[in-house]
């Protein structure tokens, strides 16, 4: 087998254009450059934290079922865990999302990185909205039996039917946190590939 | 088990709780306070300092 | 590129400054456990809700005449389900966004006729019971007019409907096999009968529940008892929880124009699908701030940015 042969393999093009832009020292990096000084920084960080940790928790959940927690303080105990980790994650996700837009972080080619951030924002509210429907309790039947107007009034109730519990679960906890956490590691990657935005110039440009 | 009854909640929020009845801004207390810690939680990220300011200086 | 005008709120100015050390699995490591204790405090502290769901057993239990007059509002077609439209029945156009009849154009997906669904077919399933089933028989062979006149007659005196020593009764004449109906569904439904025969009725195994909480929801008992949760529409409801936990604050702009006219006023029938459709177009907005001019310069116009790199700025001076 030539050297070129393997070159047009489709496995070593995919591989080259991989490490090409994502070399591992950039996917790892071990420098940061200095206007990266500001607690503002921590919160995507935080929210990826958060995230491991609603996942963690909701496939504690899962072993037992969706009716576990009502009668297991232990149970109940993980419910709890997954409640305040779900509002510690959008806490840090929106202070997030505030610090990224008084940066201007879509600058210098980040569009993309900005756009998966918001269609993960509004995942999360999908992934939240169906949690809270499959509670199985009061809160979900009011809850359900009030957002169906919204969802009807679009015409996709006739498809997403927020009665519907085992709908309603299996988009919990299969589809949305599939599209959240794919999205997020989009969103990771690009950060990663794209770097942290700079700050904007300011009567800096003497220097350059 | 026991352990998870005796801390299973130290302060429970089941009772109904306060609300916050401004014209039409009508906010439990919780979703309030939780608003309100973020807009601080955002504020001092931007205004506290930074630590290690120094390091950074030293390392090239 | 380089011969393009550089746009502020566009491109991004070459970094040829210098570069600090960063662990960023360190960095990682450490906000994975320190957000972990915060959840476990959080979760130790003040736990989590979880109020009992209603049944329709409690409910007719609880409150037997709303429960009976919800019921007869299912027979005669005035309950809110019945009146629905889409995507439950044709009674009604539905909301719309405009000239757009969305709900209308997609049509019946979830097929509920209210009188079949939530009343003869459940009283169906009864163990047979003579009276009942004269009453079922009486019902099926007669005229769609005459069930019609039937279930007019009970209605008029419905404002006069009572339940005494455990049965439903209203003073009305010529409502042919109507009263039957009324009590029998009322006592099934104080068994917890009607909960299973409403969710069963497609078959043995299930996880849809959307007869018995339409049904639930036509009645007024789940009102109140939200009401007193402070759990409405008007009381900002979808971002509130039950007791006093937060809920998902994060749906403040969604609560918020329910709150505000037209949507609560004026325009108020179709509140749902215009604050649908506003919230649609303010998260198009949100995800293309990087494309519309104006909005895009806030960031460089406020000048918060000014803070959040202040050390960088003053390095630079």
């Amino acid at each position: 087998m030539s050297t070129t042969e393997i070159d047009r393999q489709w496995t070593t093009r995919l591989r080259q254009r991989a490490t090409g832009k994502l070399p591992p020292e950039k996917l790892l990096p071990d420098t940061q450059p200095t206007y990266v000084a500001s607690w503002i920084y921590v919160f995507g960080v935080a929210t990826l934290a958060a995230l491991i940790m609603v996942i963690v928790t909701g496939c504690i959940l899962a072993i037992r079922g969706p009716l576990w927690w009502h009668g297991s303080v232990y149970g109940h105990f993980v419910n709890s865990l997954h409640l305040w980790s779900v509002e510690i994650f959008f806490f840090t996700m929106i202070v997030h999302l505030w610090g990224k837009f008084f940066m201007a972080a879509w600058r210098g080619g980040r569009t993309l990185t900005w756009m998966t951030g918001v269609v993960t924002f509004l995942a999360s509210i999908a992934t939240a909205f169906t949690g809270y429907a499959s509670q199985t309790n009061f809160d979900s039947q009011w809850i359900t039996t009030q957002a169906k107007d919204g969802i009807n009034a679009t015409g996709a109730g006739a498809y997403f039917n927020v009665l519907n519990l085992g709908q309603m679960l299996m988009w919990h906890i299969v589809l949305l946190p599939l599209a959240a956490v794919v999205l997020t590691a989009l969103h990771v990657l690009l950060v990663r590939v794209k770097g942290v935005v700079p700050p904007f110039a300011e009567k800096v440009e003497v220097h350059s | 088990m026991a352990f998870f009854t005796a801390l299973g909640a130290l302060v429970p929020l089941d009772h109904f709780g306060h609300y916050f009845h401004w014209h039409f801004i009508y906010l439990s207390l919780s979703n309030l306070i939780i608003i309100l810690l973020m807009i601080a939680t955002f504020l001092a990220a931007i205004l506290a300092p930074f630590p290690g300011r120094k390091s950074r200086k030293e390392h090239q | 590129m380089s011969s393009k005008r550089f746009r502020p709120d566009v491109d991004a100015p070459e970094y040829h400054g210098r570069y600090s050390p960063y662990d960023i699995i360190k960095e990682g490591t450490i906000a994975i456990v320190l957000v972990g204790l915060l959840t476990i405090i959080l979760a130790i502290v003040f736990g989590s809700p979880d109020e009992r769901a209603i049944t329709i057993k409690t409910w007719s239990n609880a409150a037997p005449v709303d429960f009976a007059t919800t019921a007869l509002s299912e027979l005669n077609g005035t309950s809110g389900t019945a009146q629905y439209g889409a995507p439950y029945n044709t009674a009604s156009t539905g909301q719309q966004l405009g000239p757009l009849q969305l709900s209308k154009w997609v049509g019946v997906r979830i097929p509920i006729n209210t009188v079949k669904d939530f009343v003869i077919s459940p009283l169906r399933a009864m163990p047979s019971q003579p009276a009942l089933r004269d009453a079922l028989t009486q019902w099926i062979s007669a005229s769609t007019s005459t069930q019609d006149a039937w279930v007019a007659n009970y209605t008029k005196a419905a404002d006069k409907l009572t339940f005494t020593n455990s049965v439903v009764t209203v003073p009305a004449a010529n409502a042919g096999p109507v009263p039957i109906f009324i009590n029998d569904l009322t006592q099934m439904a104080r068994t917890g009968a009607l909960d299973q025969a409403l969710i069963t009725e497609s078959g043995y195994y299930t996880t849809d529940y959307t007869r018995p909480l339409l049904f639930l929801a036509d009645g007024a008992y789940l009102e109140s008892v939200a009401t007193k949760q402070h759990l409405l529409g008007t009381q900002w409801g979808m971002m509130n929880e039950t007791g006093s936990y937060p809920g998902q604050a994060w749906l403040w702009l969604y609560s918020f124009w329910y709150q505000i006219p037209p949507f609560n006023s004026s325009w108020g029938a179709n509140a749902d699908v215009l604050v649908w459709g506003l919230m649609m177009l303010l998260s198009a907005l949100l995800l293309l701030v990087p494309f519309i001019p104006g909005l895009r310069s806030i960031p460089r116009r406020s000048r918060v940015y000014r803070l959040i790199w202040r050390e960088h700025y003053r390095d630079q001076k």
